[in-house]
């Protein structure tokens, strides 16, 4: 267990590095950052704010993660938001409760990662086409049901989902910390996990090692729509209506930029679901830095673009090689020609 | 017989015409010259979008910044002729470069960062996004009278359409792009690295060059859809065309490119964003209808022409399967 725990902070180092750095530059800019208060029954501060606001990205990241160790990518995740909150509204403006709203978006939102998985693993459909479908008609399935109206609806039990808390903490930041532990636990101390990243290393010598490639990859993708629909239902219990062309946009970039600042390959293999969720608080906190800095917002995105480039470009392939071959050269034991003659041999 | 590489472009034209003829046949109003200049006037600026797309497309990449780009594009026209007294066609001369080295920027970082595409260009999207709104937050029109020269110009066909400037500029992006595509080295080169980039490489097709020269490419001719969109709204609005990247995939794909890379024709595109014009007309002309079904109707189409490709794809490999047991074998 302690094993476990030394390899797991092993991997995780560089997001917390990263981490810690953000959130210094947070402190910097706003001294009472990390001063966190217990008022009207509720936790309030800026570091649960980050917990808090970056519910959606992290939930989705769950999902994505999982998919992106199959070498696949799943677009569809913020249209699929979108489809969930606008069930869940619609069942509760009907009159239902909403427990049935809940399980009524989730089914939907397991409906769609379904058929995104059968696209994938069944009609063998290249994952970035496939989900693009549903990304595509996606939202306007979601303004379908919405009849093109953002609903609004003020069932108690569905907006303690979003806005609510229990014992003091908000419930999206019980939500994906649960269910991230629970995937966590699943993959890890089972050999799905593994099995997740046979597949995502080579396919086809995964299934003639016995592993049944195509059903994991439709439960692969039947969680990340689960995820998404969770998400889609905390978004829309958040703002107490189901808008159907905003909720979710984008945010399936976000996800993906979370799960590669989380150091897993687009290129599929090895993964890590909790430097995926370190990724989403990452760019969770980039966006506090941004602002409590009190900076215009119109500079927002050119800021967040170049922190991303900056973590992209420290953990690229190439940049990752030279400081190899720095360190290697620094040390005299290793002689210089190797990591040359290493690189070569790669090309 | 057609071989299997055209028929996806073959299903795709007749596609078209079967829409355009049942849309006709429905309401016969659709077939003056009034609608179909229109239709390429509106989509005048995703066209050239989706040349660029194409190339990338080709090349087994991907490029998401390409809405932003016009946006960008957009907001920078209307700031310099508001502040300075620049002429308009040297504002366009220096659009065009800025947008030419942002895409040689990313085609670099993805060549030698060794970074995905999607990953490069979604940081892209956002850069050029966040410069548009550090320009400007707000809708600025732009008032020029080169800009009145330009939009007046039109060849009013006999109907009453009018066939616009920026349509011409479309045609004639599409006319130079399936040129370059398929007559010169840049093209056969393009092709080589999306048939497969170790392959490419060796036989000796200039990887770096070529990446580079893609995402350029990409990154000018939306730059220059950002000029032909703010001839058609007079305005630079750092909000516009969010989504477009989209579109421009969407008709790639509908136009019977593979998004793996290697197999398609600017042609197809073309035909492409003209099947998606027509469902937009369609709705319009039709009245009851939301104006979500586009999306529905378009994400349907993209299904069905993914479907196509599959059976294509693996209808080819059964009947070629037999000739290479055979050559195993012997």
């Amino acid at each position: 267990m302690r094993q476990t725990l030394r390899s797991a902070f092993k991997r995780t180092t560089p997001q917390l590095l990263i981490l810690a750095v953000v959130l210094l530059l947070n402190f910097l800019v706003f001294p009472d950052f990390f001063s966190i208060k217990f008022q009207h029954g509720r936790l309030f501060g800026n570091l649960i704010d980050v917990l808090n606001r970056g519910a959606p990205t992290a939930l989705l990241c769950i999902g994505m993660t999982l998919v992106i160790a199959t070498r696949g990518i799943d677009l569809s995740v913020g249209a699929v938001m979108a489809i969930a909150g606008a069930v869940a509204a619609s069942l509760v403006v009907d009159g239902h409760g909403w427990g049935t709203a809940l399980i009524g978006a989730l089914a939907v939102g397991c409906l769609c990662g379904l058929w995104n998985g059968v696209l994938v693993a069944v009609l063998r459909i290249q994952p970035i086409v496939a989900t693009l479908v549903l990304m595509v008609a996606g939202r306007g399935i979601a303004q379908l049901i919405t009849e093109g109206t953002i609903l609004t609806f003020v069932n108690p039990g569905l907006i303690q989902l979003g806005a609510g808390t229990v014992v003091g903490i908000p419930t999206p930041i019980l939500i994906w910390l649960a269910l991230g532990l629970a995937v966590t636990a699943v993959v890890r101390r089972t050999a799905l996990g593994m099995l997740i990243e046979a597949i995502g290393i080579n396919e086809g010598s995964s299934r003639l090692a016995g592993i049944n490639s195509r059903v994991l990859l439709v439960c692969v993708y039947l969680i990340s729509g689960f995820c998404a629909a969770l998400a889609g239902v905390i978004v829309a219990a958040d703002i107490k209506g189901a808008d159907a062309n905003n909720a979710g946009l984008w945010l399936e970039l976000d996800a993906i930029l979370a799960v590669v600042i989380g150091g897993n390959s687009l290129l599929g293999g090895r993964f890590s679901i909790i430097a995926s969720l370190l990724g989403a608080l990452i760019i969770q906190s980039v966006n506090s830095v941004i602002l409590l800095s009190g900076m215009p917002p119109e500079f927002n995105l050119v800021i967040k673009a170049l922190i991303i480039i900056a973590i992209l470009v420290i953990q690229s392939p190439t940049v990752k090689h030279a400081l190899y071959i720095i360190r290697a050269s620094a040390q005299p034991i290793v002689p210089p020609e190797t990591p040359k003659e290493l690189k070569e041999s790669t090309q | 017989m057609i071989r299997t590489t055209h028929l996806p472009l073959a299903v795709t034209v007749a596609t078209f015409l079967l829409a355009y003829t049942l849309c006709a046949w429905q309401f016969p109003a659709m077939l003056s010259t009034r609608v179909v200049a229109n239709l390429l006037t509106d989509n005048a600026f995703l066209g050239i979008t989706a040349v660029g797309m194409t190339f990338v497309i080709l090349s087994g990449g991907i490029d998401l910044s390409v809405g932003s780009v016009i946006a960008f594009t957009g907001v920078f026209l209307a700031v310099i002729l508001r502040d300075t007294s620049i002429h308009p066609v040297v504002a366009f001369a220096l659009v065009l470069l800025v947008t030419v080295s942002f895409g040689a920027g990313m085609g670099a970082i993805i060549h030698y960062l060794e970074m995905p595409p999607f990953i490069v260009t979604l940081a892209g999207m956002f850069l050029a996004r966040g410069a548009a709104y550090v320009l400007s937050t707000d809708s600025v029109p732009i008032t020029h009278e080169f800009y009145d020269t330009l939009q007046s110009l039109y060849w009013k066909a006999p109907g009453g359409g009018r066939f616009r400037l920026i349509g011409g500029i479309m045609i004639l992006t599409f006319v130079v792009g399936a040129i370059v595509a398929h007559r010169t080295r840049l093209g056969q080169n393009i092709y080589a690295i999306g048939g497969g980039q170790a392959t490419a490489r060796l036989m000796g097709v200039p990887l770096a060059r070529t990446t580079v020269s893609i995402y350029a490419i990409s990154g000018g001719l939306a730059g220059l859809a950002g000029i032909v969109f703010s001839l058609y709204t007079s305005a630079g609005y750092s909000l516009a065309t969010v989504g477009v990247e989209l579109d421009a995939i969407a008709a790639v794909v509908i136009g019977g490119t593979l998004l793996t890379g290697g197999t398609g024709f600017v042609a197809g595109t073309f035909f492409g964003i003209l099947i998606m014009g027509l469902i937009q007309t369609y709705i319009v002309f039709d009245g009851t209808l939301s104006s979500w079904w586009t999306k529905i109707v378009i994400g349907g189409l993209l299904f069905a022409f993914i479907l196509l490709q599959k059976g294509l794809t693996w209808a080819t490999t059964v009947r070629r399967k037999p000739a290479i047991d055979f050559a195993a074998q012997s």
